[in-house]
């Protein structure tokens, strides 16, 4: 049977999230290229261009994109022939994520307890979402989230009468509220159907799509693409200050759910849209 | 269009001149403070204290910057959301303070402070933590020093990117801005 050391999980959690802080991804980068092509106003354009300016001297200098570092989420896809050695596996993680953002020279954004908010100190706890799969590898993705954006989310139960227009409405409504709050362009995930929490997980799922890519199913594809335009047609535009660029992407992703409901998520990321991901 | 060039303090008659959709670069004096610091600062004046620093024609910048890497002034630098300090705004207008730098919407209570004190709301952009930075020239850790990356800041600036939101006079360039390219 395969193995996995404590070691080797917080070595490689340490080095994603200095990765996903300080390098923006190549699909992030088109995406804004082409936005800044495409924009109709100059001060958006202008904007468009600093943002790119400032991911290279991030990407150069090895310092974080945005000071928001963000409460760091981990998805990890567990091979279930791997077996684990040497102590927690969540520990691990939560190690991995102390020593990023320790030698990243990282902001620490967590506070221990939601109401007292004493800051933690060291960025930790993560979000870890651990999923079951078959095999023998083991994938692990930092998300570091920061929290402009994902103050701007909504949730909501629809009724399934209520259908599809309702969410589009709640998606469009979401966006036009959020403004210049998430700094725009942002990138939206949609989660539709499960249960509540699944909905959710779903939406935050969505953001760590490939920018660019379309959900498999084709009436999925179309209502991402019917989504984008709405959002653009607001005219937030980049920062909030007027524009075509109000989003880069809108990914929809779906699951099964029960006859008595429609959950729906909308999770808000900013352009900064970081993951890391390594494959063991 | 030509950005203009602003010097801290900013004063009542410099203030008056800035139009929303003004781009500037602010050079000099500016001091940072998020929600804890805001929250400590309001709870000085209630109890009759001494703030950090005068607030008199200043700027405060809404940021909570990463740490220093050696060799480093301050890490990414980038403004945070605003509406977090709303609550606490007016009062620090009313006692003087010009400018706040930060992005994103503002109630229509700051506004109003705003306009009867003549102060200039200023959007950075936000997630440019790492271009913003470059433009900090000096930074000290001046109070709260236990709120880590929320303690007050005095850092000296130079050219400073920003853009004119709302003005002396209320006009808001987020309304504006989503107004003239809004497909209707």
């Amino acid at each position: 049977m395969r193995k996995l050391t404590f070691e080797e999980i917080a070595s490689q959690v340490e080095r994603l999230c200095i990765e996903a802080n300080t390098v923006i991804g190549d699909d992030v980068t088109g995406a804004l290229k082409s936005a800044c092509a495409q924009e109709a106003s100059p001060l958006g354009r202008s904007i468009l261009e600093k943002i790119i300016e400032n991911n290279d001297i991030a990407a150069r200098e090895t310092v974080p994109i945005c000071q928001d570092t963000g409460m760091t989420v981990v998805f990890v896809d567990w091979g279930q022939e791997v077996l684990f050695e040497g102590g927690e596996i969540k520990e691990a993680i939560h190690e991995g994520v102390r020593r990023g953002y320790d030698k990243g020279y990282l902001r620490k954004s967590v506070v221990q307890d939601p109401l007292e908010r004493v800051n933690t100190g060291d960025n930790t706890p993560a979000v870890i979402h651990f999923d079951l799969v078959p095999g023998d590898k083991v994938r692990i993705l930092v998300a570091p989230k920061g929290f402009g954006s994902e103050n701007m989310s909504a949730l909501k139960m629809f009724k399934p009468s209520e259908g599809i227009e309702a969410v589009k409405k709640l998606v469009v409504e979401t966006v036009d509220k959020a403004g210049s709050n998430p700094c725009p362009p942002i990138v939206v995930g949609v989660g539709i159907g499960g249960t509540m929490e699944k909905a959710a997980l779903l939406a935050k799922r969505a953001l760590m799509r490939h920018l660019g890519s379309s959900n498999s199913q084709p009436h999925l594809a179309a209502l991402e693409k019917e989504l984008l335009e709405k959002v653009n047609a607001l005219g937030i535009g980049p920062q909030g200050l007027g524009g075509s660029t109000t989003a880069l992407a809108v990914h929809v992703e779906t699951y099964p759910t029960h006859i008595a409901g429609l959950p729906t998520a909308v999770n808000i990321n900013c352009h900064v849209t970081r993951h890391a991901e390594v494959e063991l | 269009m030509e950005a203009i060039k602003l010097t801290t303090p900013l004063t009542k008659e410099q203030s008056k001149k800035l139009k929303a959709g003004d781009q500037v670069l602010i050079s000099g004096v500016i001091y940072t403070g998020r929600d804890a610091a805001h929250k400590k600062m309001i709870e000085a004046m209630e109890r009759g204290e001494e703030l950090p620093f005068d607030v008199k024609d200043t700027i405060i910048y809404y940021v909570g910057p990463c740490p220093a890497k050696p060799g480093q002034v301050i890490g990414s630098a980038g403004p945070t959301t605003s509406g977090r300090m709303d609550a606490y705004a007016p009062a620090l207008i009313a006692k003087g303070l010009k400018g706040m730098i930060g992005k994103g919407l503002r109630t229509p209570e700051v506004i109003s402070a705003m306009q009867e004190h003549s102060a200039i709301y200023f959007a950075a952009i936000g997630g440019a933590g790492a271009l913003m930075a470059r433009t900090i020239k000096e930074s000290e850790v001046i109070a709260y020093e236990e709120l880590g990356t929320e303690a007050v800041r005095r850092l000296v600036v130079e050219d400073f990117p920003a853009i004119v939101v709302i003005d002396s006079e209320g006009n808001n360039l987020y309304e504006q801005g989503k107004e003239a390219y809004r497909k209707k």
